[in-house]
């Protein structure tokens, strides 16, 4: 096993990643884009910023990587956390500059939100997050940073872990046996977000 | 229920130093960009801005290093912008730890800037910063080299423009009401928020917690930035978060 490692496809803050998991604890914490390390993690992190295709078209271009995470997450069961534009990934499809096939882990997709007069898109800054009535589920209620245009629209209700709302209701996180998203930033979130990344550090679905 | 409107403190920052300083707290180093950042992040300010006025090229180096360490001990998003001429420019500050990038007087001579970023890194992480005064007949002008050199570019048409480059905010400062405190000018932030769909960053003037929650009233503002009201202790963050709630705006809802 190789700990915990923090998938560096081109995509991420991940400097900004990697500094909340080490402040939430991580002492095992590898940044790479080798899959012979994926496949071998104790757990995963996705980070991504910018758009989905983007991002899919980076993740799918280092060779062996998709088998490696399908290896590790679908098959050994090892605790994933995707972040925002890497939460996004786990749909079926994204709709963000043109329709691009997902990983397709958490049915859904991502639609791009509306917006309105009040409601300006990005959906920029600390917005609420609540948890539906008994969802046992990693996220708690309270506040988080978030930045995005495009959102999760998930096909199952029982994969919503928690919610928020921008003029319309937001996903802000799936979570579906191993695998843990949040459409919101930890690594930017103060208290809340450095304890959500503890407790994905501790988890074993 | 929208998004919460941000509280932006704003640091500028010259040859590594904090100009002015800030005293709202005890600090070892008042001028210390790091310990500034630290104080504000204890507050729970909602965002950071670190605004390099110098932007020497010999300043650079201390720079990064700067926001690499505040990026290391400071868990909110950081804005960090001067000087940024390139999306070269660009990747070094968000790869030293920024999560966005303020570009300026590049984007006034080449628009296209804007694009360069946000097609390499993402709209997210673009913040269209202009700097406009009133001209005669009504309208606003952008101004660069500190507000005053004219451009003959009319504000709300390159306002626009950037945004449709693939700016993912605009930071509005009033060159005219810049370090008054007579409060923003809402009227220029009103016209730049109703012209683009993106949030708004009003900046420049605020003297008061009234100014903050006319800059959302009046000026549909979705952030507010400010510096000497918060550097120098006349308010805390708490004390303008609960002004704004009690105007009915929504603001985090964290103690303090």
């Amino acid at each position: 096993m190789t700990g915990t490692v923090l998938i560096d496809y081109g995509a991420g803050n991940l400097r900004s990643v990697a500094n909340a998991l080490q402040a939430a604890g991580a002492r095992d914490l590898t940044i790479s884009d080798a899959p012979e390390l994926v496949a071998r993690a104790t757990r995963i992190i996705l980070p991504g910023v910018g758009a989905f295709a983007h991002c899919m078209a980076s993740l799918s271009a280092i060779a062996g990587m998709r088998d490696a995470l399908k290896q590790a997450v679908r098959a050994r069961g090892a605790p994933f956390l995707g972040i925002c534009v890497g939460m996004q990934l786990l749909a079926d499809v994204g709709e963000e500059h043109g329709e691009q096939p997902g990983l397709g882990w958490v049915p859904g997709r991502v639609r791009a939100m509306a917006g309105g007069a009040d409601i300006r898109i990005p959906h920029m800054g600390w917005n609420q997050i609540k948890v539906p009535d008994a969802r046992a589920t990693l996220v708690e209620d309270g506040e988080a940073y978030f930045l995005h245009s495009y959102h999760f629209c998930a096909d199952h209700p029982a994969d919503v872990a928690a919610m928020s709302v921008h003029g319309q209701p937001i996903v802000a996180a799936v979570q579906r046996d191993n695998i843990l998203g949040v459409q919101f930033h930890p690594e930017k979130s103060q208290a809340y977000g450095i304890a959500l990344l503890e407790r994905f550090l501790t988890w074993n679905p | 229920m929208p998004v919460a409107t941000r509280i932006i403190p704003c640091l500028d920052v010259a040859d590594g130093r904090v100009v002015k300083g800030v005293n709202f707290v005890d600090l070892r180093d008042a001028g210390d960009p790091v310990a500034v950042a630290r104080a504000y992040d204890a507050a729970a300010a909602d965002e950071l801005c670190l605004l390099d006025i110098s932007a020497s090229h010999e300043g650079r180096g201390t720079l990064l290093r700067q926001v690499e360490e505040i990026a290391s001990v400071c868990f909110l998003p950081l804005t960090v912008g001067g000087g940024v001429r390139s999306a070269d420019d660009a990747r070094q500050l968000l790869l030293a730890g920024a999560d966005k990038v303020a570009v300026n007087s590049a984007a006034v001579a080449r628009a296209e800037l804007v694009a360069d970023i946000a097609d390499r890194f993402g709209s997210q992480c673009i913040v269209a910063s202009i700097d406009a005064r009133q001209v005669a007949g009504g309208g606003w002008e952008i101004f660069t080299h500190g507000g005053r050199r004219a451009t003959g570019i009319d504000a709300i048409a390159h306002a626009r423009r950037l945004v449709e480059l693939g700016a993912g905010e605009v930071l509005v400062t009033s060159m005219d009401r810049d370090g008054t405190r007579d409060g923003y000018d809402n009227r220029l932030n009103r016209a730049i928020a109703d012209a683009v769909p993106v949030p708004v960053i009003a900046s420049g003037g605020v003297g008061n917690l009234q100014h903050m929650i006319d800059g959302v009233h009046l000026g549909g503002a979705s952030a507010l930035l400010a510096a000497s009201i918060f550097h120098f202790g006349q308010h805390s963050l708490g004390e303008a978060r609960a002004a704004l709630s009690a105007a009915g705006i929504q603001v985090r809802q964290v103690e303090g």
